[in-house]
């Protein structure tokens, strides 16, 4: 089986007043069907500029990148993935319902099928009554829900999420994991995860991708032990902290504060 | 509540200091009538005189209120000696000179934004047109148009729009490209056209940008149209109304139509105001 996600050698660097800087040194990944995968490092250690490269919003110096076996320019033109920033980027002027069909607008569908998708992902992310309220009348967390509801709307089968849940706090954000993995689940999409948090990577991965800056680069790639059923006491079992133990391990093997 | 007593506070004393100018520019005519007629005058009726003459240097509030009154209220709107019917001709060319100058205006902005060339080339010639002062280029535009065949109304519009057009330009290059980076990002990653970009995410997002360009054009259509009617030798309009008190030195003739000016730029800017905060609530952007 070819890779879903596919990069040898990947290198980025960004030309800057202080000279180069070194983003990404000698990326190489591959991501499967269906794979859940995280990318923790510090800040600084590439992971949302490798997202970004992925999503063609950055183009690599050097290296190959491929999705779907198509670089990421064709990929983005088919409208290979759906893409969920940091912030929720929803539009103040537009509601709920009519910011998830922003994207249907672009692609052309029709009003019935646009009315049906958004009924659809609204459920999905548990966000029913809201279709016809203002994005300012929602609060953070339901805010960066809608905004996953947008990217699914889209019904690519990878969903690529910067640090989607990095502003809200604990309890929304373990709220949040739990429906994500059950997302995961039922749509069976391939999800590329950047995050700053060991147990959020832990939590939701079947992939971990530990990252190190300066410059960015892999240090180490773990495949998950734990089963696809995770309930959120799942944390407290020593598979998870043997796991949490070798993340960490890689972080500061490659934090070196010279 | 407290905004009103605070605009109340002001104008008081703008009036108080206004009746102190009166009586200090007109007291020497009033001195001179009285030697003439060889009088002693007291101050009670000094005072009162530089309040009542009939071509003051500078009238009194008033004399202007009801001079005001007088062509307004009194007048029917279809005489020529009503200030309605003369402030109504001025206001119908602002209101088209507005129209073309804010889509000019838009037009420009639109390919400034979307083209490197115009980019380049257009907002040096927009900023030199600024630098002629109209006063000197309108009555060569009345000119040419009128050799073409164009007159009335649109020699005058085309001025105001001359006007207008800038700060509308200007805001709206400003507004079309204020889009966060997250949300161009958005419609990159779905792949959208320039024309969907434009129609979905700029042309809301400048809204703010746009109202207060309006505001700003608006008035200084006005001042367009005004300036349109003074070396046209125009015998309507408020223009034609300041020239033709300059004339005969009706003094009280020039400031009520100042002041018409004035309450008709006040309105103006009163109406966009409102739509903006409409019109932005509605959008969720205030």
């Amino acid at each position: 089986m070819s890779p879903k996600i596919f990069a040898k050698s990947v290198d980025l660097t960004f030309l800057t007043n202080d000279g180069p800087v070194d983003a990404l040194k000698d990326v190489n990944l591959d991501i499967n069907e269906g794979d859940f995968v995280s990318f923790i490092g510090p800040s600084g250690c590439g992971k949302t500029t490798f997202l970004r490269v992925l999503a063609d919003l950055e183009t690599p110096t050097g290296g190959t990148v491929e999705i779907n076996g198509v670089s990421p320019k064709i990929a983005r033109e088919s409208r290979a993935y759906g893409y969920v920033f940091q912030a929720p980027g929803l539009y103040p002027w537009r509601s709920i319902g009519k910011n998830i069909k922003l994207p249907l607008e672009i692609i052309g569908l029709s009003k019935h099928e646009q009315s049906e998708r958004v009924k659809r992902v609204l459920k999905l992310v548990d966000l029913q009554d809201f279709e016809n309220k203002f994005p300012w009348q929602l609060s953070g967390g339901m805010q960066q829900r809608a905004s996953i509801a947008r990217a699914l709307a889209f019904d690519a089968d990878i969903l690529l999420m910067d640090e989607p849940f990095g502003a809200l706090d604990e309890i929304v954000r373990d709220h949040l994991n739990e429906q994500l993995l059950d997302l995961w689940k039922t749509t069976s999409k391939t999800i590329c995860f950047v995050t700053h948090s060991i147990p959020e990577a832990v939590y939701l991965s079947t992939k971990i991708v530990v990252m190190s800056p300066r410059p960015g680069r892999i240090i180490d790639v773990i495949e998950s032990t734990l089963p696809n059923e995770r309930p959120l006491n799942i944390r407290d079992s020593s598979e998870f902290i043997s796991i949490s133990q070798r993340v960490r391990e890689g972080l500061r093997s490659g934090h070196s504060y010279e | 509540m407290r905004s009103v007593v605070s605009i109340c506070v002001v104008v008081g004393a703008l009036i108080f200091v206004w009746y102190l100018a009166a009586v200090s520019l007109n007291s020497t005519w009033a001195l001179d009538k009285a030697k003439r007629a060889g009088v002693e005058i007291g101050t009670k009726e000094l005072i009162l005189d530089t309040w009542s003459q009939e071509k003051p240097k500078l009238p009194a509030p008033h004399q202007v209120a009801s001079e005001l009154w007088k062509t307004t209220v009194e007048k029917k709107i279809t005489s020529k000696r009503s200030l309605i019917f003369h402030s109504w001709i001025t206001l119908s060319s602002t209101l088209v000179g507005f129209l073309i100058g804010t889509s000019l205006g838009i037009l420009l902005a639109i390919g400034i934004v979307h083209n490197n060339a115009m980019n380049m080339s257009v907002m040096p010639w927009a900023i030199a047109s600024q630098t002629i002062p109209i006063l000197a280029i309108a009555p060569m535009i009345i000119v040419v148009l009128n050799s073409i065949g164009v007159q009335g109304l649109l020699p005058k519009a085309i001025i105001s729009s001359y006007l207008c057009f800038f700060p509308v330009v200007v805001g709206m290059v400003k507004g079309l490209r204020s889009p966060d980076k997250i949300d161009t990002d958005l419609l990159h990653t779905y792949n959208a056209t320039n024309a969907q970009k434009f129609w979905k995410l700029r042309l809301p997002t400048s809204m703010p940008f746009l109202f207060a360009s309006l505001k700003v054009g608006i008035s200084a259509s006005l001042v367009g149209a005004i300036v349109g009617e003074l070396p046209t030798g125009a015998v309507r309009g408020l223009g034609a109304r300041l020239l033709a008190g300059s004339y005969y030195g009706q003094t009280i003739q020039i400031w009520s139509a100042l002041i018409m000016a004035a309450i008709v730029a006040a309105a103006l800017v009163g109406i966009l105001a409102l739509l903006q905060k409409l019109m932005l609530k509605r959008m969720g952007m205030t």
